[in-house]
């Protein structure tokens, strides 16, 4: 892709972890599985059965291979939402009248605060982690809380919003030794980071096609088999993936999510080098052409490619208005409807003006260096611009301490 | 010998070039459709353009609801789980994700034909209905029987329950209108009209309360959380349209189906095709060749490129005789030795004759009335 005239109709692509545009390879692998290896992978009795199951299988092995698991213990869902519904109330369901207290935290994805909400309607006790100033959980905290009761901890592997890396290994050596169960919501990690569910001790991780450049529509879910890990499953019927999720497979998505893997695990540390390197010089351009702007997370453990900014006195509406040009994201993409400060800033102890002023910045695989001397040039045009029509940066620059105003009332 | 012949359509049908076509454009295209940038608009738009064809391949009015699934079965488990209903009824030849779709299921008798008895069904509701969800598929997978359902929804309205039908069988085979029908929710799937694997769509009238089972980012009207998989939902709008405006062709699989059943019982008279005195879909045979064993069958069919079941895809790794056939009561070395036919708008009349001829060289290599002798 050259250097384009990027317009609001075609903007530059910089929302990787609302959704990643599903890499052509991917594509080329699925394509034989629509019209000419068309068989219900459950069909046990003719060829375009068995040719279909056999896909699905190797599919599983590229899934497994990622994070070091077996195939057996790979099973596909719909996406990380449901895998995410799974793991929690599925374990919740199994071993809920014995062990009722479950561990996450604030900063999770929406469908696990709301799952854990749900599972709270049902009697169980669930502590919601606070997080530290760079997004990181504090280790001491987790331990405090854990008790013999505790269930399950899920704690997100990679902060969707701001990108932080959690402690994995620490956390579930902490579940280890509990005798806890650990789920990670690894969505927006799977295939960006290295991950082995043996040297983490991860019981459960959930998966997603369309954020690793596979499919939409198709997940994973990892379930450990030593200890074994049993739940019950949400979707009930044909018995599919060992009990645990009932209907037909569908052999084009996993097919495609296999490719995505198999490219992820080949790509992973190349790419993550080529976007780490993009990160810093977005971060370290804008930063050189704009002052006051912040980092929201922290900067080490961080996933490449992600940036979460403050630009202090911009809203940050607006600012995206200015820039169509570039497809950029104010928080979530599932909550970028509404207009309520981000919660996961909220946790970091941004304040809503601030968190109101926040961009989320996604890089990813077909990012070019012209794409970042893009990006700095039209996002920090675009902010200097704002803050000389604002008169809160007016009086920031005198040094009038904003937060002492009595605004007058008319 | 040649081209295999595939007549297994109820498992899965291929997914249809113009289905193919939306779905890799929107994989081009990109975008999550929760995004608030044009990249992101697109792909509400095109999820939204599926969603009305889906609408109007139904026939449901515009204030009813259309939830996306990922497949037939979860909207079966959507609906039958979160509809707010403490009891379930259900007919006993539906699907298992029908049947397991919660723990206390009563099920609905079927006759010998494989019908609904609809005095049982009143039966069942005398006591009120105000808590009760019924489900009878409306097309079975396996016999192709076709269920009354406007009578059944009629019924179970006038004791207040709710109405659910898996039609995901039926939609592409004959016609389905979801108002004519009278039910509170219906299933369907993607896959088998030719759509892509991966999408299914609930649609429930505006008046049922449904709860989410997966929580989630609030998409679908909070009603089932996940990001959209936007391609394979406009590869099931452009399916749905197509296989409605297909109906007509329905009427040559019909002859085909009846010229099979009529010649093969002219050749076998012992052989048994279930169910015909009901009401089938167009493409559906369930035929039982006497003595000899539905895998033996299905092996030897497919040693003879043809494809077809023992049955349903999901039982088909299983040895025990059809759950279907069992609750309509059909005689145990009947069922044993049934196997499913299922003809979709690329089968041929040769197809016909070779499925014809290799039945009967089975027939008389290993039938009942062959080793009688």
């Amino acid at each position: 892709m050259t250097a384009n005239t990027w317009t609001q109709n075609n903007p530059l692509y910089l929302d990787y972890q609302a959704t990643t545009p599903t890499d052509p390879r991917v594509v080329e692998a699925m394509a034989p599985y629509w019209t000419e290896k068309f068989g219900n992978p459950h069909s046990r009795n003719h060829h375009f059965g068995w040719e279909a199951e056999d896909a699905v299988e190797i599919a599983r092995g590229h899934v497994a291979d990622v994070i070091g698991a077996s195939p057996k213990e790979v099973i596909f869902t719909s996406g990380a939402t449901e895998s995410n519904n799974l793991a929690i109330k599925g374990v919740a369901k199994f071993y809920g009248d014995k062990r009722n207290h479950i561990i996450t935290c604030v900063t999770e994805h929406k469908c696990v605060l709301e799952t854990c909400r749900a599972l709270q309607q049902d009697g169980f006790d669930v502590t919601y982690l606070h997080v530290k100033e760079n997004g990181l959980i504090d280790l001491d905290e987790l331990k405090a809380a854990m008790t013999d009761k505790t269930l399950l901890v899920s704690i997100m592997a990679v902060n969707n919003e701001i990108g932080v890396i959690q402690p994995l290994k620490e956390i579930g050596q902490l579940c280890r030794d509990n005798k806890t169960f650990f789920h990670t919501d690894a969505a927006q990690a799977f295939g960006k980071i290295p991950m082995d569910v043996n040297e983490m001790n991860i019981d459960m991780m959930s998966i997603s096609g369309h954020k690793v450049y596979g499919p939409m529509g198709v997940g994973a879910m990892f379930v450990r088999r030593k200890p074994r890990v049993r739940l019950v499953p949400l979707i009930h019927g044909g018995g599919q993936e060992r009990g645990m999720r009932s209907g037909t497979l569908p052999t084009p998505l996993v097919v495609g999510l296999g490719k995505a893997a198999e490219l992820a695990k080949k790509e992973m540390a190349a790419e993550a080098e080529r976007l780490h390197d993009f990160q810093h010089r977005l971060y370290e351009g804008l930063r050189q052409r704009i002052p006051e702007i912040f980092l929201n997370g922290d900067e080490q453990s961080r996933i490449p490619g992600n940036l979460n900014i403050s630009f202090a006195y911009v809203e940050g509406e607006g600012l995206m208005m200015g820039i169509k040009d570039l497809a950029v994201s104010s928080g979530s993409a599932c909550t970028s409807a509404s207009l309520e400060p981000s919660y996961v800033l909220r946790a970091l102890g941004v304040e809503d003006e601030l968190a109101h002023t926040s961009l989320r910045l996604g890089l990813g695989r077909f990012t070019t260096e012209d794409d970042i001397e893009y990006a700095i040039e039209r996002i920090s045009k675009e902010v200097n611009r704002l803050r000389e029509l604002s008169p809160l940066w007016d009086m920031a620059k005198a040094g009038i301490d904003i937060k002492s105003i009595k605004w007058a009332e008319h | 010998m040649n081209q295999p012949v595939y007549m297994d359509h109820n498992a899965t049908t291929p997914t249809r070039p113009q289905a193919v076509d939306a779905v890799v454009r929107a994989m081009q295209s990109g975008g999550n459709p929760s995004s608030v940038h044009s990249v992101g608009r697109k792909a509400l738009r095109v999820l939204e353009d599926a969603r009305e064809q889906v609408r109007g391949a139904v026939n449901a009015l515009k204030s009813a609801q259309v939830i996306f699934t990922s497949c037939g079965t979860e909207a079966n488990s959507l609906a039958l789980q979160n509809c707010g209903r403490d009891k379930m009824f259900a007919g006993a030849t539906d699907h298992p994700a029908v049947l397991q779709a919660r723990d206390d299921i009563q099920r609905i008798a079927v006759d010998v034909n494989g019908l609904i008895d609809p005095f049982q069904l009143e039966e069942m509701l005398a006591g009120g209905g105000d808590d009760t969800v019924i489900s009878v598929m409306m097309a079975n997978n396996e016999t192709g029987v076709l269920q009354q359902i406007e009578g059944i929804a009629h019924i179970a309205h006038r004791y207040h329950a709710l109405v659910h039908t898996d039609a995901v069988q039926a939609l592409g085979k004959v016609d389905v209108d979801f108002q004519a029908l009278g039910v509170d929710m219906m299933s369907l799937s993607a896959h088998k009209i030719g759509g892509p694997l991966g999408v299914g769509a609930l649609i429930a009238t505006k008046d049922v309360k449904l709860t989410a089972q997966n929580a989630g980012g609030g998409q679908e009207n909070g009603l089932r959380g996940g990001t959209q998989n936007v391609p394979g939902i406009a590869g099931f709008g452009v399916a749905a349209e197509l296989a409605v405006s297909e109906l007509a062709g329905m009427g040559r699989l019909k002859a085909m189906r009846d010229q099979l059943e009529t010649r093969i019982l002219a050749i076998a008279p012992d052989a048994m095709v279930i169910a015909t005195m009901a009401d089938r879909l167009p493409n559906t045979s369930f035929i039982s060749m006497p003595g000899v064993d539905a895998e033996t069958q299905v092996m030897a069919f497919d040693l003879a490129g043809i494809c077809v079941s023992a049955g349903s895809a999901c039982a088909s790794g299983k040895t025990k005789a059809s759950a279907v056939l069992g609750a309509m009561g059909v005689a145990p070395d009947t069922a044993k030795s049934a196997v499913r036919v299922s003809l979709g708008l690329s089968n041929t009349e040769d197809d016909i004759e070779r499925f014809i001829s290799a039945w009967c060289e089975l027939y008389q290599r290993k039938g009942a009335a062959r080793s009688a002798a």
